[in-house]
């Protein structure tokens, strides 16, 4: 496989780093392929915006940050409009549908779902809105099997959440169907 | 699992690989004042040293810090600290003195930018000039580099085992990219890595010369508290390690801080080439910019462009020999770096004016992406 460029990106604190590396070891330790994870944020602890990159291939990565994206994930307007500008035509758009309300225009495919509501209302933890994310975004892009992501969420996430880390996954896997099935 | 080399491996980031490497090789004393991009070495060591028995302390500044990993490394323990731009421009004082009293310890800054407070948060390698002059004085400098999770590993045991060898602060430099990348780390077998310990004196106390002259030029200090007793100082000493105005002295004492590092040269460069063989254009990228570099060799060559790197391990002692040699066999020289040219102008001077040096500096704390090193490349075929 040549290389796949995703890009988490939203607002800092949301845990996108964490789901980047979350993303980037289940690519590397449990698929077995290569993976680096990169990140970028101001110099405030939250706020601002914030992104981290995940790049997944099967040889050696030289440039390790983000090129030409083939996945583009924006939790907040500020971040879809700024960060969005490397996404290839091709390439997938995945937003949160009540946060970002003007998507920007292209040919790139674009999945909406309202994934912080998802994470509040359905799981009953806005802190997992990440592994939310997650879970859309694995089934929706197909890179990583979905056992080395549990097996990674399950590696990083805090003893004694695993088990609603899991139902925000499964939570976000099932929208994942349902937004590929529309 | 793929995995072609034995050994364990890890997801982690540059930081934590540094403080993986420091443990295994042999560090047990850090001192430091948190800084980013540099903190999570500071953070992973103040859980790793204390369950080894090492020790880790938060100091009030780096400059205390500085003079901590010098008063530790006396006793013998293999000393670090870790810092970025700010912290390392205070620490110069103490790295002088460290150079001046050749106590080992190792020194990493992981680079943001500068001037100042700079740019806390975003890369630059804008302190490699810093880390040969930043100190006063005359005297030979080491200076590491890395460019990835499992180079960081790897050149912080180096660190440490030419601050041993050598009895001098030696520098690592990587920046915030490096620092903050996660990707797999192969851990070998503690069996599979080479460790140096600094020699021990053979003579008795009441015979020992801590800075005796000999054909090595290096001292061989005793750890304080087994039973030698000498003065260490950061003025100009004798063999005794007392201070002298003797011109003989001093002039034996400065040539040979110098010479201890040039006459070992040879062993402390280390290059890696790619492609250089048939190149035309020859490029010259050291830290993260170097896997800018690696992308870039493969682009042009695809586009017909004849393109190959040298990319520096070590940045001081500067390799000049190599930079000579690929000057001789290519039309032109690239340096992009993340500064305004502070290595272009060392390739300038390697290359004695055989090929034209092309500078390509981004400092807005941003990486150089492949595509923006070839349209340089492009615009100088």
């Amino acid at each position: 496989m040549d290389r796949y460029d995703v890009r988490l990106s939203g607002s800092g604190g949301q845990g996108l780093i964490l789901a980047g590396k979350i993303l980037a070891e289940a690519a590397a330790i449990y698929d077995g392929r290569n993976a680096v994870q990169t990140q970028s944020y101001g110099p405030e602890a939250r706020g601002g915006a914030s992104k981290a990159e995940v790049v997944i291939k099967d040889g050696e990565i030289d440039y390790p940050k983000a090129m030409d994206l083939d996945l583009l994930l924006s939790l907040t307007q500020e971040s879809c409009t700024k960060y969005s500008g490397d996404l290839k035509e091709d390439g997938i758009m995945i937003v949160d549908s009540e946060i970002v309300k003007y998507p920007p225009e292209g040919s790139f495919k674009l999945y909406a779902a309202p994934i912080t509501s998802i994470a509040a209302n359905k799981i009953g933890k806005i802190v997992v809105t990440n592994i939310v994310a997650l879970g859309i975004l694995s089934k929706i892009a197909g890179v990583v099997t979905e056992e080395s992501m549990r097996k990674a969420i399950l590696a990083r996430v805090p003893k004694g959440t695993e088990e609603i880390n899991m139902k925000a996954f499964d939570e976000g896997w099932k929208t994942g169907e349902e937004l590929l099935a529309e | 699992m793929s995995n072609d080399r034995p050994g364990k491996v890890r997801m982690m980031q540059g930081n934590q690989a540094c403080a993986e490497g420091a443990i295994a090789a042999g560090c047990r004393f850090f001192a430091g004042y948190p800084i980013t991009p540099s903190s999570e070495i500071a953070e992973n060591l103040s859980v790793m040293l204390p369950r080894l028995g090492g020790k880790f302390i938060q100091m009030e500044d780096e400059m205390a810090a500085m003079g901590a990993i010098i008063g530790a490394a006396l006793t013998g323990q293999k000393s670090m600290t870790a810092t970025s731009g700010p912290g390392f421009s205070l620490k110069q004082e103490n790295i002088g003195y460290a150079g001046m009293a050749e106590v080992p310890c190792v020194i990493v800054n992981v680079m943001r930018g500068g001037p100042s407070t700079g740019m806390p948060t975003l890369p630059a390698q804008m302190d490699v000039q810093q880390a040969r002059w930043g100190a006063h004085g005359d005297r030979g400098v080491i200076a590491l580099t890395a460019k990835s999770a499992q180079e960081t590993y790897e050149q912080t045991i180096r660190a440490f085992n030419l601050a041993e060898k050598f009895m001098t602060p030696v520098i690592l430099l990587i920046d915030e990219i490096t620092g903050h990348t996660t990707e797999k780390v192969i851990i070998p077998d503690a069996s599979d890595i080479e460790i140096v310990h600094r020699k021990k004196p053979d003579e008795d106390p009441e015979n020992y010369l801590p800075y005796r002259l000999t054909d090595e030029c290096v001292p061989i200090l005793a750890p304080f508290g087994t039973g030698y007793r000498y003065n260490v100082t950061g003025l100009c000493h004798n063999e005794t390690g007392f201070p002298t105005n003797d011109s003989h002295d001093i002039q034996c004492l400065i040539e040979r801080l110098t010479r201890k590092i040039e006459m070992y040269e040879d062993d402390i460069i280390r290059n890696n080439e790619l492609m250089l063989e048939d190149a035309e254009i020859g490029v010259f990228a050291y830290g993260s910019v170097a896997r800018t570099a690696q992308a870039v060799v493969r682009m042009c060559r695809e586009e017909g462009i004849k393109v190959g790197l040298l990319e520096p391990k070590v940045l001081w002692p500067f390799p000049a020999k190599a930079v000579f040699a690929m000057a001789q066999k290519v039309r032109a020289i690239v340096v992009p770096e993340l500064n305004l040219g502070q290595m272009a102008r060392e390739v300038s001077l390697a290359s004695e004016c055989r090929v034209p040096v092309h500078k390509l500096g981004r400092v807005d704390g941003r990486p150089i992406p492949p595509q923006q090193l070839v349209e340089k490349i492009r615009e100088v075929v």
